[in-house]
């Protein structure tokens, strides 16, 4: 094998992809091959680094040089200084919020310092497109102790004994549902890989596939063992072309280096599996669904007993596990249940991932310990909130969670607290909130998503997710009644007893976190007609500052309907009967002397 | 029309005319011919022999496929709600102002169909726009504009 003396990894993740990351890597290797480097440097693309707001990134390898935000302006520079020169380019590093020191080093960015890498352990490292780079990091390694000296007894009683639970949201124990579909006696057995990830605002299931798509294959042959499963699927995503054209190369390289199909590592062993593209239906990530999906049927949740351990697939003995649980089995049949034991909380073992996302400083995906407070993540990984504005909320478990407040901040983050709060661990979407964002708004947009995902099979999720999100909409425009409230509430709690599956039974919990913890906002909405952040356009309307203003003409030129009068270096105004309120000034200005404040013009009844 | 029915019964048998495979079957129906036509569905229909009305429900039930034919151009908008808190859905009612068109619909001039979707998973980036496959990230309202004219132009031919 060749040797080089650096290595330059180019994150290939789709947030990075979308940045322009291929064409970083096809300026370095051209900018490496004219200076004749191409001997000692290579250029690999990895998957998801993580720190995806500070796309495109390169690391420089050994030297763990973290250079972000790059252009491809920058490539000569950088290939010039670092790989040449030996100088490390201060200005393409990293420079934390309110600093002016560049930290020129990946582990000393306080985003990364204080996360636990397990499951992710390979991101940013390996190019996930070569099999031979995941087995040089151990890969396939917990593969052939499982499948040459356990029995699936010994393999179920150390999943059991890891603690290890379900990561796709409701977090039932693994190694149970493992042991309940072993004991079954109707063959085949299958295995389903749960990549549907459908709640906005979480990507850690793609990045797993995007970046280590062979540790959630090994994990896949482990759990086939222990149950005695022939056949397993990979559910993916439609909207993740990049998730499901690794997994297709990872697959084939698997079966071409005897690590799946007939006669795995020759341990006579049979286990195959086969990619399934989905279509675009939120409610196919609850798995009565994803099994009626995988059939080729239309996603409807089915009433549970009998669960998929017992009648699953085509009717027969199937486990189903989420992405990140599958790429966890690999890392704790490797190192001991014991080792997994010894991470996070009494009741919830291991790490977590979490997209961070939404109005915070470093947006990207972390794995921490259970049991890390939601500051640390919030303010220490995450490094709080953007132009120093007030940290609201933060909104956990997708649809079916809900918006904790600022006093819940120093919440230990486990299944158990999360659930208590009135959020839930989900597949752990973290969406950050500021004083600019109306909870109201929130509520309403989540609404609106279940109404449009219910399957439509129970009349208490398809017609309560509709007249909910109804009521709230009524609110946001000012047509709000005092009577609205404990009606939504009554309407949350039949849509929570009397639907079927997931999506309907916690469809109540969006509007009944947010009344528990921002009932003010609403009663703003209602007897004020007032939307304190300033977001609900019916009842707002955008000012000028004058004392803001400086009278630069940006919010003129931006305006498409020429609602906005004054000359240079005069102060604008708006008028209001010609705004549209696109927002498109308030974009504009680059001096926040623009305002959304209450419509006067609206009467309080 | 004869042409059609010879690609649409090559896609089925790529997928070993099998009934689980319907939804696999329809995806590259609908990335071949932009549409699921009627003709099609039947034509599926015969050949797993399944009901039309179990090939409808499906067709109808996922929001990736599309009854109608689709635009030259296809413009997503993600609704996600990393995208939302971010300002996304002014970004879809610029959009919407620019193409004079209502999300789930095409121009009256074939150019462009505007959907929404309900997150890319590519929230760092967000508000994000997508259109033939291209991502633009960190998307304003000023940007709509020019990342709309790019497709608009007329083609060098």
């Amino acid at each position: 094998m060749k040797h080089y003396r650096a290595h330059l990894l180019v994150c290939a993740g789709t947030g990075c992809v979308s940045c322009g990351s291929f064409k970083i890597k096809e300026a370095l290797e051209k900018e490496i091959k004219k200076r004749k480097l191409q001997d000692e440097v290579q250029v690999v693309a990895t998957g998801c680094n993580g720190f995806c707001e500070r796309g495109p990134i390169v690391l420089v390898q050994p030297d763990g040089i973290f250079y972000q935000l790059l252009t491809v302006e920058d490539v000569p520079l950088l290939v010039e200084e670092h790989l040449l020169k030996g100088r490390p380019v201060k200005k393409l590093m990293y420079v934390p919020p309110d600093e002016k020191q560049p930290v020129p080093k990946m582990k000393d960015i306080e985003f990364f310092k204080h996360q636990r890498l397990i499951v992710l352990r390979n991101r940013g490292r390996i190019d996930p497109e070569k099999i031979e780079e995941y087995i040089a990091f151990d890969g396939y390694e917990a593969m052939g102790k499982a499948l040459a000296e356990m029995t699936p007894e010994t393999i179920i009683a150390e999943i059991s004994a890891s603690g290890l639970r379900g990561r796709g949201g409701a977090g039932f124990p693994t190694g149970r549902k493992w042991a309940a579909c072993a004991k079954e006696k109707r063959t085949p057995k299958y295995l389903i890989c749960n990549g549907d990830e459908g709640d906005p605002g979480a990507f850690m299931d793609r990045s797993v596939l995007e970046a280590d798509p062979h540790a959630v294959l090994e994990g896949m042959v482990i759990g086939a063992k222990a149950i005695g499963a022939v056949k397993g699927f990979i559910y993916i995503r439609h909207e993740y072309p990049l998730a499901l054209k690794r997994v297709e190369i990872a697959i084939a390289q698997a079966r071409d280096n005897g690590l799946l199909g007939e006669d795995i590592l020759g341990a006579g062993f049979n286990f195959d599996l086969e990619i399934v593209e989905g279509a675009g239906a939120f409610v196919s990530g609850e798995e009565t669904a994803l099994i009626a999906s995988v059939e080729g049927k239309i996603a409807m949740p089915r009433q549970r007993p009998p669960f998929p351990a017992q009648k699953g697939l085509w009717g027969l003995p199937t486990v189903i596990n989420n992405v990140e649980t599958w790429a966890t089995v690999p890392n704790i049949i490797r190192r001991g249940a014991d080792w997994f034991q010894g991470l996070g909380t009494e009741s919830s073992k291991g790490t977590k991932i979490f997209s961070l996302v939404g109005k915070i400083n470093n947006t990207g995906l972390v794995e921490v310990p259970m049991g890390i407070t939601l500051r640390d993540v919030v303010f220490g990984i995450g490094g709080g909130i953007p132009k120093g504005r007030e940290f609201k909320a933060v909104q956990i478990g997708g649809p079916s969670g809900g918006c904790l407040p600022a006093k819940l901040l120093d919440l230990p983050i486990d299944y158990e607290s999360l659930t208590a709060a009135g959020a839930m661990m989900g597949s752990g979407g973290m969406i950050v909130m500021d004083d600019k964002t109306c909870m109201v708004d929130i509520a309403k947009y989540f609404l609106n998503f279940l109404q449009d995902e219910s399957c439509g099979k129970c009349v208490s999720c398809r017609e309560g997710t509709q007249r909910m999100w109804e009521i709230v909409r009524d609110i946001t425009e000012g047509k709000g009644k005092e009577s609205d409230l404990p009606l939504l509430e009554e309407l949350a709690q039949v849509c929570k007893d009397a639907s079927l599956c997931g999506l309907g039974q916690t469809a109540g919990n969006p509007i009944l976190s947010t009344l528990q913890y921002f009932r003010h906002e609403f009663e703003a909405h209602i007897l004020d007609k007032r939307c304190p952040a300033g977001v609900c356009t019916k009842l707002i309307r955008y000012v000028v500052l004058s004392e803001k203003c400086t009278g630069c003409l940006s919010c003129k030129k931006a305006c498409p309907t020429e609602a906005i009068t004054g000359s240079l270096k005069e102060v604008h105004s708006i008028i209001q009967t010609k705004c549209i309120k696109c927002g498109a000034c308030q974009e504009a200005c680059r001096f926040e002397a623009i305002e959304s404040q209450r419509d006067e013009a609206i009467q309080v009844i | 029309m004869d042409t059609d029915k010879t690609k649409i019964q090559s896609l089925i048998d790529n997928h070993q005319g099998l009934k689980k495979n319907l939804i696999a079957i329809l995806l590259d129906i609908q990335e071949n011919f932009n549409y699921l036509s009627p003709e099609s569905l039947r034509v599926v229909a015969k050949a797993l022999d399944m009901p039309l009305i179990d090939i409808f429900g499906v067709a109808t039930f996922y929001r990736a496929f599309s009854l109608t034919p689709r635009g030259k151009h296809m413009c997503l908008v993600c609704m996600g709600t990393a995208c939302h808190v971010r300002g996304g859905p002014k970004i879809l009612e610029e959009i919407e102002r620019k193409l004079d068109v209502a999300p789930g619909e095409n121009t009256k001039d074939g150019q462009f169909t505007l959907e929404t979707v309900a997150c890319l998973g590519c929230c760092a980036i967000g508000p994000v726009v997508v259109v033939d496959g291209e991502y633009h990230g960190h998307a304003t309202i000023r940007k709509i504009g020019p990342i709309l004219a790019k497709y608009q132009k007329p083609e060098a031919s």
